[in-house]
């Protein structure tokens, strides 16, 4: 039995208690506090990354937690897409009538809930950190209450959620059932051999199952278009990138550790679940309108990529995952900073025509906005092309040569809808305007540009930082 | 490091990059930023043009190595690097790009008028991009530069092209993008065995025929689609027609030559055995394109087309030669490639200049041009010509050299050469007896004005490389001659060493 050894968990500690704190703060003054309490908020952020990575390695709480260089790397990702996607509500919010302080307590807790998942090292802490997670979400999903569509967004999401919470922890216990543990150590141990009961196999795809609802990974995606259309766009921006990092590493960190040697059975779950997500994503996408619901569908697609280099099994496939997840997230942020700028005479707009001729009238954002694109698409020398790379890689390494030719196939599918948008932007004849961004917008607009075009110049720091990573839950 | 003693490669090829960088950071009034952007793209290409003519004068001619390597540490890890170096296949395409840049620029000068900031951007863009996949020594970065080629286009034709531009883009960038797609697993396979995706490091490795045979239809889907090879031609009079003039010069000068550049470099000496076991269906498909695309493109009412449709049965031409293994057959595709990057470049501009005047491309509107524009008459002669492969002019060494290769392997396979020749002089002349002479008909003909000096500027050096090619062609042949013996010498032996194996 591991000591409690609690200080190995001071960001989760510093956070939850920054969160207390912040919810007082926020409370107490009778005008509305949502600027002061985000600025709070990304404050707390900032501090945690710091914390985070002068974290120390090892176990805690009796073994429920561990700290090693996996969860560090996917923490630093989820506090940075948490602060960035903060920061693209702050405008948003306040135009749009929702701007109260719960919106950032809200996603302070998730992601201290998504920090307690990357860490988890038991089937209860992982269900602790994804429920902490999800209840947050279901709330910010309805944030926008007096809306029917932000209001059905919530609902359908928190009846989905709940469903496959239920399918999570039946999952456990059937693999607490038939192992004899909940901890992840001891049940890499029971499970040394590579031979597993009919019961355990069960549970073990009542558990993917459950996670792959919070990857939206097909066939657990249903809610994924409508959740994305109907939540307010800073919200939608929240859930396409920081929660898919953390149940991608997640989900690795379960796969790789204690059901490491089980991987013949569950590779193959995980190729069905690649496969389709590359394909609905690819092609379902194709007819949209709106431009949230075809996000939507293109970030199942771009979990259907992730997960064909979790599906190859090994540490170049895990590699691939974190970086290609790491890109995504860049751009999807990015992104989502696009759409959340889009607004006319004060009104928001969703529709993918609504971008007509902003290359004309607003040359800058039409421009990230196409590198964005060009860079989901996966072309060279932008950073999607080398998330794309690394898991073809490892397919390529692995044999998987069916995979690897459906993402060649959806690949080109995708780039269709991802250069319509770049034709309505350039090639259309717009109408009036857009209304003028805000300056954060153009910040985080710009700072993910940058990133995704100048990825190329030095990928090997990233990748080093990738591999180091997942050393750690491989090795 | 180079003889010169700096990176002269790097150079030529991110000095458009920097140029379209102080472009895109100017600011002010439309006008004003449009005649900025204007010259800032030609100083930019001049410049680019003539750090690039070192390489004309430092290469050295004597040796098949590569020369002006420059290497850097990348992703050292993965065995992928950052390495450049030209040899002599790739020498005369780099300065191909860079000649036709600023021609290109000069050529937009009046015709571009919305958005000619982007429009300066995206050529400058493109160059880099074209440049740096000829000097890519590394598997990785070829096929960076390689697709990157493709945003710009892209937003070229999609943007400033004619009527039909989205569909012509979207099929452009879509067709090719599925063949290099089947080619980015080709190299992760070989990448995979190998270990690395060095070029020189990997012209040592032998694969097993097995493997020769998926990885060369991989290649061939990408580069046949590039070339265009007949059936998948078909993006190209679309993207040609629609795209505007300065684009469809680039695309016929440099764009199509990257295909068979990817023969020559990948195909031919990593997979010999493929190569040769292919090399039938090669044939059959070149000269069914070479015949095929000829009678098509006497048939076209539209001059773009006409001219895009004649491109493909050159190309044609270049696959056949590559792919007799023979030094007479490689110099000639060699030389052919660069020979029509001139000459259909300045048929593109030619029938540009027409357009400008009277915005129309169908062959059907004019006639007895000759009469109002006899210099005009007179430069779209010699392309025409050029085009005909009329001896003393570019077209006619190359074709010489590939038919004579050709005849070595098989005299049928030389027939389907010449048929193309003859096929070729009907078209072209039939063209040119359209426009250029006959009486006028309209009106409005009667009123054109001959060349503008800028125009003169643009055909200049065009005229003077079709004569030089045609009359002094040792001076290109020159370049290439060691490099294709080697190839040659290679090939051979690789094939002798798989027969040896076989028995």
């Amino acid at each position: 039995m591991s000591p409690m050894n609690w200080t190995l968990a001071t960001p989760e500690i510093f956070l939850g208690i920054a969160g207390l704190l912040i919810l007082a703060g926020g409370v107490i003054p009778k005008k509305e506090t949502f600027f002061p309490v985000s600025m709070a908020v990304i404050g707390a952020f900032v501090v945690t990354a710091v914390l985070v990575l002068g974290q120390g390695e090892g176990t805690a709480f009796l073994g429920q937690y561990v700290s090693d260089a996996f969860s560090r790397f996917a923490k630093v990702l989820i506090l940075l897409g948490a602060a960035l996607t903060l920061v693209l509500a702050l405008d948003f919010n306040e135009k749009a009538g929702i701007g109260r302080f719960e919106y950032a307590v809200l996603m302070l807790f998730a992601t201290m809930g998504m920090l307690v998942m990357v860490s988890a090292n038991d089937l209860m802490s992982l269900y602790i950190g994804l429920e902490l997670l999800s209840l947050s979400l279901y709330v910010i999903a309805a944030f926008d209450r007096d809306n029917p569509r932000s209001a059905e967004a919530g609902l359908k999401y928190f009846v989905l959620g709940a469903l496959a919470s239920g399918l999570l922890l039946y999952g456990s216990s059937l693999v607490y059932g038939f192992a004899g543990s909940t901890n992840f150590d001891r049940l890499a141990d029971a499970l040394g051999g590579g031979t597993a009961s009919l019961g355990l196999v069960v549970g073990l795809v009542f558990v993917l199952a459950g996670l792959c609802f919070k990857i939206s990974a097909v066939p657990f995606h249903m809610w994924t278009p409508d959740v994305y259309e109907g939540a307010p766009t800073p919200v939608t921006a929240f859930f396409a990138t920081a929660p898919k990092v953390a149940a991608i590493a997640l989900l690795m960190r379960v796969l790789a550790g204690p059901f490491g040697d089980l991987a013949a059975q569950w590779s193959q779950v995980i190729w069905v679940a690649s496969v389709g997500s590359m394909l609905l994503g690819a092609f379902a996408a194709i007819g949209q309108r709106n431009i949230k619901r075809l996000m939507a569908y293109s970030s199942i697609g771009h979990v259907g990529y992730a997960l064909m280099g979790l599906a190859v099994a090994s540490e170049v496939g895990f590699r691939g995952v974190l970086v290609y997840m790491a890109i995504y997230m860049v751009t999807s942020i990015g992104t989502f900073a696009v759409l959340v700028a889009m607004r006319r005479n004060g009104r928001s707009l969703e529709q993918v025509d609504d971008l007509a001729g902003i290359g004309r009238t607003d040359p800058a954002m039409a421009m990230w906005m196409a590198v964005f694109m060009f860079s989901m698409a996966g072309i060279p020398p932008l950073a999607g092309f080398f998330g794309k790379l690394y898991v073809f890689l490892a397919a390529v390494q692995g044999g998987y040569w069916v995979l690897a030719a459906v993402g060649i196939g959806t690949s080109v599918v995708a780039t269709y809808y991802y250069l319509r948008i770049v034709k309505v932007m350039y090639f259309d004849a717009g109408t009036a305007p857009l209304d003028a961004r805000p300056a954060g917008l153009t910040v985080v607009m710009t700072a993910t540009g940058v990133v995704t075009v100048l990825f190329f110049l030095f990928p090997a720091p990233i990748i080093a930082a990738a591999q180091v990573a997942v050393a750690a839950i491989a090795g | 490091m180079n003889a010169a003693g700096f990176p002269i490669l790097s150079l030529v090829t991110f000095l458009p990059l920097a140029g379209a960088l102080v472009i895109m950071l100017v600011r002010g009034e439309e006008a004003v930023v449009a005649r900025n952007a204007r010259w800032t793209a030609l100083w930019a290409s001049l410049i680019t043009l003539a750090l690039s003519l070192l390489l004309w004068t430092g290469f050295d001619q004597t040796t098949a190595d590569f020369q002006f390597v420059e290497r850097a540490a990348w992703l050292p890890e993965f065995g992928v690097g950052y390495h450049m170096g030209v040899d002599g296949i790739s020498v005369l395409f780099i300065l191909l790009s860079t000649i036709l840049t600023p021609l290109c620029i000069l050529a937009s000068w009046e015709s571009i008028t919305t958005r000619v900031r982007e429009y300066m951007v995206a050529f400058l863009v493109l160059e880099a991009m074209m440049i740096g996949m000829f000097a890519a020594l590394d598997f990785v970065l070829f096929y960076i530069f390689f697709e990157a080629v493709l945003i710009p286009m892209f937003l070229i034709i999609g943007i400033w092209g004619g009527g039909r531009r989205v569909y012509a883009a979207l099929k452009f960038f879509l067709y090719t993008l599925a063949g290099s797609l089947l080619m980015l697993l080709a190299i992760l396979a070989i990448w995979y065995q190998a270990g690395t995706t060095d070029i020189p490091t990997l012209m040592q490795e032998s694969f097993t025929p097995r493997m020769q045979f998926w990885l060369f239809l991989a290649f061939f889907a990408s580069f046949a689609v590039k070339v265009p090879m007949w059936p998948v031609h078909t993006w190209l009079p679309d993207a040609h027609v629609e795209a505007p003039t300065a684009g469809s010069v680039i695309l016929a000068g440099v764009l199509l030559k990257m295909g068979a550049y990817g023969f020559l470099r990948f195909s031919l000496p990593l997979l010999p055995q493929a190569s040769a076991d292919f090399a039938p269906l090669i044939f059959a498909l070149s000269i069914i394109a070479v015949i095929y695309t000829s009678l098509v493109a006497l048939a076209q009412e539209d001059m773009k087309k006409l001219i895009a449709y004649s491109s493909i049965a050159h190309m044609g031409i270049v696959t056949l030669g590559i792919f007799t293994f023979t030094a007479q057959g490689l110099s000639g595709a060699l030389f052919t490639m660069l020979s029509h990057g001139i000459i259909a470049s300045a048929l593109f501009l030619c029938v540009g200049v027409l357009y400008d005047r009277v915005h129309s491309r169908e062959i059907a509107r004019y006639g007895g041009v000759a009469k109002v524009m006899p210099a005009y008459a007179l430069v779209f002669m010699v392309f025409t010509m050029g085009s005909v492969a009329l001896p003393g002019l570019a077209g006619f060494p190359g074709e010489l050299l590939v038919i004579v290769g050709a005849f070595k392997v098989n005299p049928w396979v030389a027939l389907g050469a010449c048929m193309g020749m003859i096929l070729g002089a009907a078209y072209a002349l039939y063209l040119y007896r359209r426009v250029i002479f006959g009486k006028i008909v309209r009106e409005d003909l009667k009123a054109l004005l001959d060349l503008s000096p800028r125009e003169y500027a643009t055909f200049a050096p065009l005229i003077l490389l079709t004569i030089w090619m045609g009359i002094y062609p040792s001076s290109f042949l020159n370049f290439f001659e060691a490099t294709v013996a080697a190839l040659v010498a290679r090939h051979e032996a690789a094939l002798g060493a798989a027969r040896l194996a076989g028995m």
